[in-house]
């Protein structure tokens, strides 16, 4: 609380140096200039380069007005600490709700709350205008013949992915790979506890955040098989390490739903509200589906998702809300401080 | 050390306020937040994060770890020191200037670098491989990460000691039939083990912090290659910024106390190369 006191302080004596410029509240008119600060997570980098060129040239001809979107990217859930700590973001596309909720209960907290509580019922489709899931990415021929998830657990294969604590992406790695055990072991609850332990054994390197384990997967040569997010599996394929690896798509996986927001308290002070909210509902139009499919995300639209079933084939999908019982419910028992995640790895990692 | 007199330059006042004011704002108020902050926990709930046993292992590898690599740095410094201050050579201004470049890498990509080429397909890798040696993704990957942090603060602490070491003194205890060996170990090393020490301070000091060379070097394994820096990011992933402070706190008074006790040190081996 104190140094938000002070943060603010030192702000408004900025605000006052710069002759209160930025606090006058802009009047829409036509030919109107926006800026909107978007404030993403790592992969959506090249998604919304293009999504915001698109944005732009649409608002451009159905209002006169113009808008700047600038991006920030970083991992999803220092993301939501940087806008909790007063990160002044008009929209969240963040890797999953779990982060924005923490931003609604943390601002609440702190009694400036940035955002409502039923943020997520305010856009269609739980507020996730696209969605993904993870895939293997294997070397070339693959090796290792690695097919489905129980290959993981073979004690000559090591699986690169990120550290759960501090990876969105490595949560959905978790879940999917005991979502699989669960399917396959009548539900049983501790089998799948121990085939989640059998791959962590053969885990080298925790990274903290997706890029990183791709960069150890495929630049550094570790591991046999990186858990990646299937956008990111297709850059590594169609880019970075064309020719070098290829992708494995598991019998079952999990449905990840990014999800977006505008924050309530910050478009109102910077006179965004509107543009924000009509940035959010073209992410849902054909041509923002589009460009979502194109960057390999799964339009949430059916439509136009049958474009892309070349690239983005139909695969079973647990959820976490279906199979967990929500973020809140599966972050509590796998990922908090001294939880199922923490106790597999002091299993095997403490002398 | 005697007070000094009244200086005859003006300004005294000014200069003192704006080093206060300039301390404050950067540096003393940023930390008593961060240490009010940890307060608000009750003493139990400190405890309880600092005596955990994997936060303990954390303190044990980035301290032992940061210990290694200054070590190495006293002595690696010292010598590079030596080479560049006594003795001409082609290519000396580059050496010269490339020992500034750690300062100045974001250390993210000294650490993508160092792990790229230490890693088992990396060049290193493969030739230290042979051997049975890995680097990358062990203990000793965090060592070498922090060598390299640390180098310039040996080097450039020492170096114009050296240069400003008076000839006299040498040309005196050779001509008095000391060896190079009694030189070096009775005459050079005493003048110039405080500013060594200094050096050893800095490294230390700034390796205990380092974070982005290392993450990526290490593979940050609990209870085997996870240094406090990443634990108290792990904390704050999770938002939990009380754990998180605690940890920071209890990591500041650790590294106030070392530096501390190398500050004594140094005043001692000050006196003690003055008589």
């Amino acid at each position: 609380m104190r140094m938000q006191f002070l943060g603010r302080a030192i702000l408004f004596a900025l605000a006052a140096a710069a002759g209160f410029g930025f606090l006058a509240t802009p009047v829409a008119r036509a030919g109107e200039e926006f800026k909107l600060l978007n404030v993403s997570y790592d992969p959506t980098r090249e998604l919304y380069k293009e999504f915001n060129e698109a944005f732009a040239k649409y608002y451009q001809e159905k209002t006169g007005n113009t808008v700047t979107v600038t991006q920030s990217h970083a991992g999803s859930t220092a993301q939501a600490n940087a806008v909790i700590q007063g990160n002044e973001a008009d929209v969240l596309t963040l890797a999953l709700a779990y982060d924005i909720d923490e931003v609604v209960s943390k601002t609440k907290a702190n009694g400036n709350q940035l955002l409502p509580e039923n943020w997520q019922t305010r856009l269609p489709k739980n507020s996730a205008p696209y969605t993904s899931t993870i895939v293997f990415l294997v070397r070339v021929g693959n090796p290792k013949n690695i097919k489905d998830w129980n290959d993981l657990t073979r004690s000559d294969v090591k699986t690169i992915t990120p550290d759960p604590k501090t990876s969105g992406g490595a949560r959905w790695n978790y879940l999917a790979a005991w979502a699989y055990a669960l399917a396959n072991n009548g539900n049983d609850d501790a089998k799948a506890r121990e085939f989640v332990k059998q791959i962590y054994a053969n885990v080298p390197v925790l990274d903290s955040g997706a890029r990183g384990a791709t960069n150890t997967f495929v630049q550094k040569g570790q591991g046999d098989v990186l858990l990646a997010w299937e956008n990111e599996a297709y850059l590594s394929i169609n880019d970075v390490a064309k020719g070098k690896v290829e992708i494995v798509v598991p019998s079952l996986s999990i449905l990840a739903e990014p999800t977006v927001a505008w924050v309530d308290k910050n478009v109102e002070r910077h006179g965004t509200a509107e543009v924000a909210k009509e940035y959010l509902n073209y992410l849902y139009s054909k041509e923002g589906q589009r460009i979502a499919g194109k960057n390999y995300y799964r339009p949430s639209d059916p439509e136009v998702g049958k474009e892309f079933t070349d690239t983005l084939p139909e695969l079973k999908l647990v959820t976490i809300d279906g199979d967990f019982g929500g973020w809140a419910k599966a972050y509590a028992r796998h990922f908090a401080d001294g939880a199922e995640f923490d106790k597999i790895i002091t299993e095997l990692h403490k002398k | 050390m005697s007070k000094p007199k009244k200086s005859q330059l003006p300004g005294f006042g000014l200069t003192l306020g704006l080093s206060l004011s300039y301390m404050s704002l950067l540096i003393f108020i940023p930390l008593i937040a961060l240490i009010l902050y940890a307060a608000k926990l009750p003493a139990a709930d400190f405890w309880e994060i600092i005596v955990d046993e994997r936060v303990k292992s954390a303190f044990k590898i980035s301290f032992l770890s940061t210990f290694y690599a200054a070590a190495v740095n006293f002595f690696l410094g010292l010598i590079i020191a030596w080479v560049l201050a006594r003795y001409q050579f082609f290519g000396k201004r580059i050496i010269d200037a490339l020992i500034d470049l750690p300062f100045a890498i974001p250390t993210a990509v000294a650490g993508i670098s160092l792990s790229t080429i230490f890693s088992s397909q990396g060049i290193m890798g493969k030739i230290l491989g042979v051997f049975g040696i890995d680097i990358s993704f062990s203990r000793a990957g965090i060592v070498v990460a922090l060598i390299f942090i640390g180098l310039p603060f040996v080097v450039r602490t020492v170096q114009p000691v050296i240069e400003e070491l008076d000839a006299e003194l040498e040309e005196a205890a050779a001509s008095l039939g000391a060896n190079f060996y009694q030189i070096f170990v009775k005459v050079i090393f005493p003048s110039l083990l405080p500013s060594l020490l200094t050096g050893f301070a800095l490294a230390f000091a700034r390796g205990l912090g380092e974070y982005g060379a290392i993450i990526f070097i290490s593979s940050n394994m609990p209870y085997q290659t996870e240094i406090v820096p990443l634990l108290i990011v792990k904390k704050l992933a999770q938002f939990n910024y009380a754990g998180a402070s605690a940890i920071g706190v209890t990591m500041l008074v650790c590294a106030f106390v070392l530096l501390l006790l190398i500050n004594f040190l140094q005043v001692y081996a000050k006196r003690r190369s003055k008589n």
